[in-house]
């Protein structure tokens, strides 16, 4: 159900991994993630805090956004704006759908560095996460 | 005439006495002033907060901080020749010169959008950077920071600008350096420093991560997170190119999730081998150079981040990747087993060993300390307060290839 989400522009006979967001077809993402996916997620809309964080403790809220910042941040830099991986600020990721992030969070990106995350994050853990990113959370967090 | 000739000297003599004098008696370490040597020194990377903590090794304190160093994710130090001078590669594109001994940031440029690392020359006149954004490498003037060349890593198939991974500089006044996106390597001749030569190999592997080079400045290894293997350029026949090693080391088994990138830097010759970390495999990969045959692999508790060889290469220590951060290993050269397992705490992001091994340093980021451990009792000797600490650095490195 996984595989397969994901399909790269190769030039040279080679994947290109470079703009990894651009290379994206985003709309099959759409479509796989909205099979894939229960109808809850999608209607319950990541983007309205109010749900997000009504369902996760705010100790836990604390722990995402210090994961965010410290182990994402290994990556995609501790102010988010991008290293080995792609920069997640706000106006990166704004237009993304939700569900696609979140499938990214818990699934990885095959061919990539980005890991799976479903063995240490729940999906409304991870759904929270592109909340937080997507409304710049972890910039009001103190370090 | 006598008199003031004799006033001439005695002012002379006498700050110096008083200065020795200082020193014989309570070794006052924290006045930035006063004489001391810089062999003992390092830098702990304060991430977070864009700040490093001044460090020695003797009496194991802290001196003091240097502020306003930006963002330090992941930032990485090289050394002056001399030991007084830290350049400090800062994620924010920011290469900063700060001076342990006064303390105090002595130049900073920002000269890229993103960078990963840098290196110091041979002769420690030149500073070179790799960054992400854009992608390539800026190398500059050691004393004031004055750019001498750009490098933009243009790929070899015209694709674009690569990010640039695993920086490290070669005998020859040359830096070696990998394109991760690109997957070249290359060989940036600087004997020439105002008309410096670019040697390129493409199609080294896909996606390589890091580089390291060994300390006789022999062999440049790039681990490859695209494939099972690794790439190796012999700098003494670069005629022969980039080889394949370890090809096919995971056996096409389906790897485990990487939730932090292995380093290579701090890669470990210990005896007649090397130990590295696998990607995707909870083990340490040993290896033998030149025929770079694979001798032994020791599971280990996680992703190993770093596999770090006590100087006296009798011990390898080693930490993990996130959740199981909380944990170093000790494996034992002769033997290849794990003789020691502790838990310093959440997060042990890096380890520097003294230059002869009796210490070694343990950065603890979730617990805001850095930890000194004897190496043969393993006891804790001291922990000293730190703010999210990250990479150590201590400035022995200053006379060792590739570091």
């Amino acid at each position: 159900m996984v595989s397969g989400h994901f399909r790269f522009r190769r030039s040279g006979g080679e994947a290109r991994f470079a703009g990894l967001w651009d290379a994206i077809e985003w709309p099959a993402i759409v479509r796989m993630c909205t099979m894939a996916f229960s109808t809850m997620v999608l209607t319950a809309g990541l983007a309205n805090s109010a749900w997000a964080e009504g369902n996760i403790s705010a100790q836990r809220q604390q722990e995402l956004l210090y994961l965010l910042q410290q182990d994402c941040g290994s990556c995609h830099g501790l102010t988010l704006k991008g290293g080995l991986g792609s920069p997640l600020l706000p106006i990166n990721l704004a237009g993304k759908p939700d569900a696609a992030l979140v499938e990214v969070i818990m699934q990885g990106l095959p061919g990539t560095p980005m890991p799976p995350w479903r063995f240490l994050l729940e999906e409304k853990e991870a759904a929270w996460l592109v909340w937080a990113l997507k409304t710049g959370q972890t910039m009001k967090a103190t370090p | 005439m006598k008199f003031s000739s004799l006033m001439a000297i005695t002012l002379l003599i006498v700050p110096t006495l008083a200065a020795d004098q200082a020193w014989g008696q309570a070794s006052d370490q924290s006045s930035p002033n006063a004489t001391r040597g810089t062999g003992d020194l390092g830098l702990v990377i304060e991430r977070a907060s864009g700040s490093l903590l001044v460090i020695e090794t003797s009496e194991r304190t802290a001196l003091g901080r240097i502020e306003g160093l930006g963002d330090l994710s992941h930032a990485s130090a090289v050394f002056s020749r001399d030991g007084r001078y830290g350049f400090i590669f800062g994620r924010d594109g920011g290469l900063s010169k700060v001076d342990l001994l006064a303390r105090r940031l002595v130049r900073r440029v920002v000269q890229s959008g993103n960078s990963i690392g840098g290196a110091i020359s041979q002769d420690g006149r030149l500073v070179a950077v790799s960054n992400y954004k854009p992608g390539g490498v800026k190398v500059f003037d050691a004393v004031n920071l004055d750019l001498v060349a750009n490098i933009p890593a243009q790929a070899s198939d015209g694709s674009g600008l690569s990010k640039v991974v695993g920086l490290a500089d070669a005998p020859g006044q040359r830096f070696i350096f990998s394109l991760y996106d690109a997957g070249e390597i290359w060989v940036a001749d600087f004997s020439d420093r105002a008309n410096f030569k670019l040697h390129k190999y493409p199609n080294i592997g896909e996606l390589p991560y890091d580089g390291l080079i060994t300390g006789d400045g022999h062999y440049y290894i790039a681990g490859l997170f695209g494939e099972d293997g690794m790439a190796m350029l012999d700098l003494w026949r670069p005629d022969l190119g980039v080889r394949r090693i370890l090809d096919g080391y995971g056996r096409g088994e389906e790897k485990l999730p990487v939730y932090k990138m292995p380093h290579l830097e701090g890669w470990a010759r210990a005896g007649d081998v090397i130990f590295l970390p696998a990607v995707g495999r909870h083990e340490v990969l040993v290896v033998e150079p030149g025929s770079w045959r694979e001798v032994g692999r020791i599971p280990v508790h996680g992703q190993p981040i770093f596999a770090v060889a006590r100087p006296d290469g009798r011990q390898v220590w080693v930490n993990f990747a996130h959740p199981l951060n909380d944990t170093v290993q000790v494996i034992d050269v002769p033997s290849l087993k794990i003789i020691h397992e502790f838990k310093p705490g959440k997060a042990v992001l890096h380890l520097e060993f003294t230059p002869r091994g009796e210490q070694v340093w343990i950065s603890v980021r979730d617990a805001d300390r850095v930890d000194v451990y004897d190496t043969e009792s393993f006891q804790r000797l001291t922990s000293l307060p730190a703010k999210k600490p990250s990479g150590i650095f201590l400035t022995a490195r200053a006379n060792r290839i590739g570091l």
